[in-house]
């Protein structure tokens, strides 16, 4: 129930749309809110930055009435007058509305139906389609997805388990956009997108701003929040840091303020011996599934050699992960061409014959694919080396029980003990339990998508150094990425995906963001931000 | 919710970790009033193990099905089926007793197979697929038995279903199981220690051994005060332990709850979810071959009526058991209290001659409240 105390103005405070006073949240246990405060003025982008864990998920759940008033002290004031959110409707109610990370949309239903859910124009029940995607289209073209006059980028008529992540994100936005939300909720709206869909975006949250609406952006990357905002909140450890308009302050601060000491710089220095050839792909085809003409990839070769980094860097549909997934045996779509292992012809049916060969594929989307959640963390661990843990099939307890507490320690997994769920773990420590999981099969050749999304500054060096660690003892690591300032400060080298094809290969001292963005593109392009 | 809450007590998480147990009381404090005590009396209680052993070793074999995210509703009509088999092939084929409880086990594993090529390698939906072949066993029962009661069976035979352990194998039996509880429990202590974890403490596990020691004993000693500890109940017994050690100690068994879990992350992880889950089927087949021998045993004859709906028990059973529809949790034994509770409350009703009606309505419905009870409260976390 909203109760809007409208003789409580306070006139000092006008131009605040949105203030959270002295909010205070504690889970059983744990303290994950102490005494924060939190102002948005009207018709801004304000940015959040903080660790994971340090309470910015928190404080969104009780902006959007996730966490119900009553379950935490303090106020929440919208122009001044206090309210109080028992449900996510009464949130929408004030105009508020949040767009999760993960997303919400209905796999199987088209864009338009997705984006009116719940309230689609209809005649006595029944749905009125031409309308329903005429008012698609032209909310579309608003938020600056597609564009006028010209072939649309998404049609709502499309299915939105057939679109990529980046455009069911979009999707995501338009179906924000097409309630009365006065303060829109970002978390983390760029972990799937790739750099030009991040400019995209940004544009249209630009624009939005310009029509009054205030936003509140989550963001891991500071470049994005540098470019973007107006203001920045900076939380830690359940604390508000420091507030500041964004001309006041710098990256550097910021990630000082976030981690609480200074990260001089965020890629470990390391210099790599370059060894043998140990995966050769020549002329590799992956085709559409169901088809054997139309190809979702075309004539891949690369080579790869041990004691390397290579970056995958590419836009998202270009193909990379799909590659990978298919070299791995995960991918069902039929593939043709030619693999080689330490000089011998290799067949992959599935992820267990990668695996018993050396090769392991980590997925981007770790908690859909990675990680079988309701498990415990050493179970999760040793889940692809269960042969070791076992005899005759029968696993030895104290054998998995030394084996996962080994790899624990060795890359500093974040649990009290080995025997809680994964799901009770932070993004950062689920990251690193999946890569336990893929070091315990002792790999080759370890190819990691997205290895950092949606992980904390302080995890991701840590993440880095594992890598640098596994290049040393000879592993050869594949890491796909969009995040152009990672492939070049981890790699060794740099292959760039385009359309299906290699757009272009690079050692990584000839390479920057602006080659990358051109060899994925195929034409000149300008980076945001600069 | 309260802001500083350790160990307090809350009723509403009491209530919903102990329901099923609270249920079970009232449902025997009900029988026993209504039937002036004979419920209890050792006689009954040794037929209600008897009917328990049947529900419950199908459903120990559901416990895995269910827990890899699948479902089989074709246990009941595979028990007739198969007691229907080991029937006729004793009393028409002059198949001597090993035969005729070998070959109806291998047409379990065989069907277990088919339902695994089916469900796992060609991706048909379980729930359809095993209301199929629900059908295709019930006419098979009715064509290999030609529609009749066929009787009776080996002598030999019908000790699986109708035996009891003289009183000293009983005892045996106990003191033998306390010891390797203790034993066990011993063991787990030291490698505790050894890699220094936080074991229980001492008065804990002493605690577990009385009670474990304590069930065992009055269980024992009653059955014995009527004609002895009936042969099903301790084939329920050693199928269940070696089943929970299966799902708990293998990693075939660690695959079925990964794929339980997480089916894409299992695969990713390298695990062969078509090879694993056709196991389950297998094994889920050849219980139910079990259970309908003992079910022949028991009636002494293969019956058209053997088995008929008992799926519908057995599934409630390991879902009252914790056995989560939603995949990927349970424990196996958890079927066990499952079959003691749907046996008491068909035992029951059968003594206070509740009108069979009435008896299908009653068996329905808590089958559906046991589903609702599992999803209500596993699924909001």
């Amino acid at each position: 129930m909203q109760d809007q105390d409208v003789t409580n103005f306070t006139l000092l405070d006008n131009d605040y749309i949105l203030e959270m006073k002295n909010i205070t949240k504690e889970f059983p246990g744990v303290k994950a809110l102490d005494n924060v405060s939190f102002k948005l003025k009207e018709g801004t982008i304000h940015a959040i930055c903080g660790e994971n864990g340090a309470g910015k998920s928190t404080l969104i759940k009780i902006l959007c009435g996730v966490h119900s008033s009553g379950s935490y002290t303090g106020d929440i004031l919208i122009n001044g007058a206090k309210v109080e959110f028992d449900s996510v409707r009464d949130a929408e109610g004030c105009g508020i509305t949040c767009i999760h990370q993960e997303l919400v949309l209905v796999p199987g239903l088209s864009v338009a139906e997705n984006i009116f859910l719940g309230n689609q124009p209809n005649n006595k029940g029944v749905i009125n389609r031409g309308v329903l995607n005429k008012l698609t289209d032209d909310l579309l073209v608003r938020v600056g997805i597609n564009e006028k006059g010209e072939e649309k980028d998404i049609h709502p008529t499309d299915i939105v388990d057939d679109l990529s992540v980046g455009k069911q994100q979009l999707v995501e936005i338009a179906k924000a956009l097409s309630k009365e939300t006065r303060i829109l909720i970002l978390d983390e709206p760029t972990s799937a997108l790739t750099e030009k869909e991040t400019e995209v975006l940004l544009d249209i949250l630009r624009n939005l701003r310009n029509e009054g609406v205030s936003c509140i952006y989550i963001s891991h990357k500071l470049d994005e929040v540098m470019a973007i905002s107006d203001e920045v909140t900076i939380i830690r450890d359940g604390n508000s840091i420091d507030s500041k308009l964004i001309s006041d302050i710098t990256k550097t601060e910021i990630i000082k303020h976030m981690v609480g000491r200074e990260l001089t710089n965020q890629f470990p220095e390391a210099t790599h011996q370059c060894g043998d050839l140990i995966l050769e792909v020549k002329n590799y085809n992956v085709y559409r599934l169901g088809s054997k003409e139309r190809k979702l990839l075309d004539d891949i070769s690369f080579k790869i050699n041990k004691g390397e980094v290579v970056g995958i860097a590419g836009l998202m549909g270009s193909g990379r992960t799909e590659l990978f997934e298919s070299l791995c045996g995960i991918l069902p779509n039929r593939s043709d061409g030619e693999v080689y292992l330490n000089g011998k012809r290799l067949v992959i049916k599935s992820a267990r014959d990668a695996i018993q060969n050396g090769i392991y594929y980590l997925t981007e989307d770790r908690n859909r694919y990675g990680l079988v959640l309701n498990m415990s963390v050493k179970e999760n661990i040793t889940l692809s080396s269960l042969k070791k843990i076992s005899k005759l099939g029968v696993i030895n307890d104290n054998h998995e029980e030394e084996y996962s507490h080994d790899y624990i320690e060795r890359i500093n997994i974040k649990t009290p003990n080995t025997k809680v769920a994964v799901e009770t773990l932070s993004g950062g420590n689920r990251q690193k339990v999946s890569i336990a999981k893929s070091l315990m099969t002792n790999p080759q050749i370890l190819i990691l998508d997205e290895p950092t999304r949606g992980i904390d500054v302080g995890a991701k060096y840590e993440i880095y150094k594992i890598i640098h660690d596994l290049v040393d003892q000879g592993v050869a690591v594949i890491v796909i990425s969009s995040e152009l300032e990672e492939v070049l400060g981890l790699s060794d080298r740099v292959i760039v995906f385009r359309d299906g094809t290699i757009g272009g290969e690079r050692q990584i001292k000839e390479a920057d963001q602006v080659c990358i963005m051109n060899l994925a593109t195929g034409q000149e392009v300008e980076l945001i931000g600069e | 919710m309260s802001l500083n809450n350790k160990k307090s007590f809350d009723p509403v998480k009491f209530l919903k970790k102990y329901a099923m147990i609270l249920v079970f009381i009232a449902i025997v404090i009900f029988f026993s009033a209504m039937t002036n005590g004979v419920f209890l009396q050792a006689r009954n209680l040794s037929n209600l193990f008897r009917q328990m052993a049947i529900i419950g070793i199908m459903a120990t074999g559901l416990s895995l099905v269910i827990v890899a995210g699948h479902i089989d509703l074709s246990t009941g009509t595979l028990l007739g089926f198969i007691s229907g088999i080991s029937a006729a092939g004793q009393v028409w084929w002059n198949w001597p007793t090993p035969i005729a409880i070998i070959i109806p086990i291998l047409v379990g594993l065989v069907v277990g197979v088919v339902h695994g090529i089916l469900i796992a390698y060609l991706k048909l939906p379980a729930f359809i697929t095993t209301l199929g072949t629900q059908f295709v066993f019930r006419g098979g029962l009715l064509g290999v038995i030609k529609g009749q009661t066929v009787a009776p069976l080996h002598k030999e035979f019908v000790v699986i279903g109708q035996g009891y352990l003289s009183k000293e194998v009983s005892w045996a039996i106990v003191i033998v199981a306390s010891l390797m509880f203790v034993l066990i429990t011993l063991n787990r202590r030291r490698n505790d220690h050894k890699l220094q974890i936080d074991t229980k403490p001492f008065k804990s596990d002493l605690i577990r051994l009385i009670i474990f020691v304590g069930i065992l004993s009055i269980f024992t000693y009653l059955m014995n005060s009527y004609e002895g500890v009936p042969v099903p109940t301790l084939i329920l017994i050693i199928l269940v332990l070696i089943y929970t050690f299966i799902a708990e100690k293998t990693t075939f068994g660690r695959s079925v709850y990964a794929i339980g879990g997480n089916a894409l992350a299992a695969q990713y992880a390298g695990i062969s979810a078509k090879r694993v889950v056709t196991v389950v089927f297998m094994f889920s087949g050849a219980l139910s071959a079990i259970a309908g021998l003992i079910m022949a045993a028991r009636l002494n004859a293969g019956s058209p009526q053997a088995g008929l709906y008992l799926e519908t028990d057995a599934i409630a059973s390991a879902v009252i058991g914790g056995i989560s529809m939603i995949g990927g949790t349970g424990k196996v034994y958890g079927a066990l209290f499952g079959a003691l509770l749907m046996a008491s409350l068909d035992n029951g009703m059968s003594m206070m001659n509740v009108p069979t009606f009435w008896q299908f309505i009653v068996r329905g419905t808590v089958l559906v409240i046991a589903v609702l009870f599992d999803v209500t409260s596993k699924r909001k976390r």
